[in-house]
């Protein structure tokens, strides 16, 4: 089942006294439910304003986004919103925690903007989440408190608490050391395949697009489907499902226990 | 239910916001609770300074309306007093008029320990004294059953009483009063009045007055004999048309030949429009200063946090707070830290108002002390609100506009 559809889409920005700037030109991509997808691009290549698109943070200047088989020019901007609020989570390069609120906080914050039922429910399920990603013990440490691998761990349960059919990360790896990266992808990966929700990663690192099943690079703000160009590293070049319990912390089920207390 | 779950959503995230920035939440509380503070605290003391203005003025000419009447002749002969009396009396219980004094100042020699004194005395009823507000000092006033005492009770100031050798009033202190029945003075109360210690002066009742019968003194062949007057209080808008009925009735009742001068002497009389509007617009202006300046820095935090906020604002609509909820939300973070610092300023006020030492910094005592003013703490409260409704607006404006991924890349 088609998630997201982009077909032909272009953004544009104008800039005074100069020529107009195409940052992405007739982008066509496809992704299903329980997708996984790389875009590879350098810095500028246009690969953040595809990011809004995906997040439904902004429109294109022609072409059609469809979300969820809903055209985006059809949704109005709280309606856009409150869809980005319930199918789409963001993980982001700099884990963009809140400061002086716990990993718990943190990770309750996207619940204030749910419905009723996940909305006076948010500390279980925040605290359920937060175990999943093996943070169980962790709750009320604040972001200073933690390494960076915790920090996006708590940055992976904020964006998966509400259940997200989508899952943008960008550049989920580009703040970590190699290794703690390759934990964090792992754990990522795993995460969302078990959510059944799609995963964009966007990133420069070819290791990171290595662990996604399909490939796309952008150039010039133009993507094309990439696969067999992108170069594994041993450490990575397993399959991805079956490399992540190895990497990541074992994943409990919902409700389960924290069963690590190790440091990523 | 989707509602409720908003708007508690809403004060969650507030709160939340609250209790993260303490620092810039104590710094915007401190200037909005001065402020308040400032604002009540200066207001209720102008209603004090207002209250003890206007006191000082009612002592000197009565309450408003305070109606003066002598009865007089072409002749310019004195009216009988026990005629004119109960032709006012009379008048008064016709009109309804409740609070009504026969006065008069003159002068008598009184024995006193020092030697014999000449002593300025004023007699009046009892209600003289609510009419002019007096004030005393130690001990009471006269009520009407002071009338029926044998000694007349006597009002002194602090000049008589230095001369009497500052007797304690527990102790009934006395002085003989002579006349055409001597009798005996007793002293009940103690004025603060005094000219450091050069005028004793008494007031007794009207009719203890009349009753002593004080030997006149010897001013001269051509000196004023002091008349008495009638003084009634009536409700200002009444005053013109009683002034008329009293000034026919008392005539009419005296007979042919008499008419009766009835002036307004209290300051309400002299003044058109309200006489202490200058007091109040410069209390207000003050006021309004003080609350300019701590909008001032309650601005002036907020734009200082502008980016942090921006940041955070960005972070918050990627989880999909719409621009709506993030300006709802940001304006609640200010509103609720304005409203709870309102509150500490108007409860600042409160105890600075209650405190003694702004009875003490008044130079004369207030009688009627305002209540605190109420209207002053609203204005203050919501003064605060609005004025932390438009701090928050600046980095709500800013966010709700920014793209939220720029703005989380701030």
């Amino acid at each position: 089942m088609t998630l997201l559809r982009l077909e032909q889409v272009t953004r544009t920005v104008r800039i005074p006294d100069a020529e107009p700037l195409h940052i992405l030109r007739g982008i066509d991509l496809e992704v299903e439910v329980g997708d996984h997808v790389s875009i590879v691009g350098r810095s500028g290549s246009g690969k953040s304003t595809l990011l809004n698109l995906l997040g439904l943070l902004d429109e294109p200047t022609s072409g059609r986004l469809v979300f969820d088989e809903i055209p985006l020019e059809r949704m109005r901007s709280g309606q856009r919103d409150r869809r980005r609020g319930r199918d789409v989570g963001f993980i982001f390069q700099q884990f963009n925690l809140l400061g002086g609120r716990t990993a718990l906080e943190n990770v309750m914050t996207p619940l204030l903007y749910a419905g009723p039922a996940q909305f006076w429910r948010r500390r279980r399920l925040a605290a359920e989440m937060l175990d999943r990603v093996g943070l169980g013990s962790r709750l009320d440490s604040l972001p200073t408190q933690l390494s960076g691998g915790e920090q996006q761990r708590v940055a992976i349960a904020r964006a998966l608490v509400r259940g997200p059919r989508l899952i943008l990360a960008d550049e989920p790896t580009g703040a970590l050391d190699v290794e703690t990266g390759e934990r964090v992808m792992a754990l990522l990966d795993q995460v969302a395949e078990d959510s059944g929700a799609a995963l964009i990663t966007i990133t420069h690192d070819p290791n990171v697009a290595a662990l996604a099943r399909r490939h796309y690079r952008l150039d010039q703000g133009i993507l094309t489907p990439s696969g067999a160009e992108v170069r594994l590293e041993p450490a990575l070049a397993a399959p991805t499902s079956a490399a992540a319990p190895a990497l990541a912390p074992p994943v409990a089920p919902l409700a389960g226990p924290s069963t690590s207390g190790e440091v990523l | 239910m989707r509602l409720l779950t908003s708007i508690a959503a809403a004060l969650v995230e507030a709160w939340g916001e609250l209790r993260v920035s303490r620092l810039r939440v104590m710094l915007s509380l401190i200037g909005v609770a001065v402020a308040v503070a400032a604002l009540t605290a200066v207001t209720a003391l102008g209603a004090i300074a207002e209250q003890s203005l206007r006191e000082q003025q009612e002592r000197f000419g009565g309450r408003p309306a305070l109606l003066s009447l002598q009865p007089t002749n072409s002749a310019g002969e004195a009216a009988d007093s026990a005629l004119t009396t109960a032709a006012f009396d009379a008048a008064a219980e016709r009109y309804g008029i409740t609070h009504t004094s026969r006065t008069i100042m003159d002068q008598t020699l009184v024995q006193l320990p020092t030697g014999e004194t000449p002593v300025q005395f004023q007699a009046f009823d009892a209600d003289y004294v609510t009419m002019h507000r007096l004030a005393i000092r130690e001990g009471r006033w006269f009520t009407d059953g002071d009338a029926e005492r044998f000694a007349p009770a006597v009002v002194i100031n602090r000049d008589l009483w230095q001369m009497l050798g500052e007797p304690d009033l527990s102790t009934h202190p006395h002085f003989p009063l002579s006349g055409v029945q001597p009798t005996t003075a007793v002293v009940i109360g103690v004025t603060g009045d005094d000219c450091q210690g050069g005028c004793p002066t008494m007031n007794l009742l009207y009719d203890d007055y009349q009753r002593v019968g004080f030997t006149p003194m010897d001013y001269g062949p051509d000196s004023y004999v002091p008349q008495p007057t009638y003084e009634a209080w009536v409700p200002p808008s009444q005053a013109k048309e009683l002034m008329k009925r009293l000034d026919s009735s008392i005539s009419a009742s005296l007979g042919d030949g008499w008419q009766t001068n009835i002036s307004r002497n209290d300051y309400a009389a002299y003044l058109d429009g309200d006489p202490l509007l200058p007091v109040k617009l410069g209390v207000g202006g003050v006021a309004g200063l003080v609350l300019l300046l701590g909008a001032l820095g309650l601005v002036n935090i907020s734009l200082v946090t502008v980016k942090y906020r921006v940041r955070e604002i960005g972070i918050r609509r990627s989880f999909g707070a719409t621009a709506g909820r993030v300006f709802f939300g940001v304006m609640m973070e200010s509103v609720v830290a304005t409203v709870v610092a309102g509150l500490i300023g108007v409860a600042l006020a409160v105890a600075v108002m209650k405190s003694p030492l702004v009875s003490m910094m008044m130079s004369t005592p207030v009688q009627d002390l305002p209540p605190f003013p109420i209207s002053a703490a609203i204005v203050g409260l919501v003064s605060a609100t609005a004025v932390g409704a438009l701090a928050g607006l600046v980095p709500a404006l800013v966010a709700v506009r920014v793209k939220p991924i720029d703005a989380i890349r701030l």
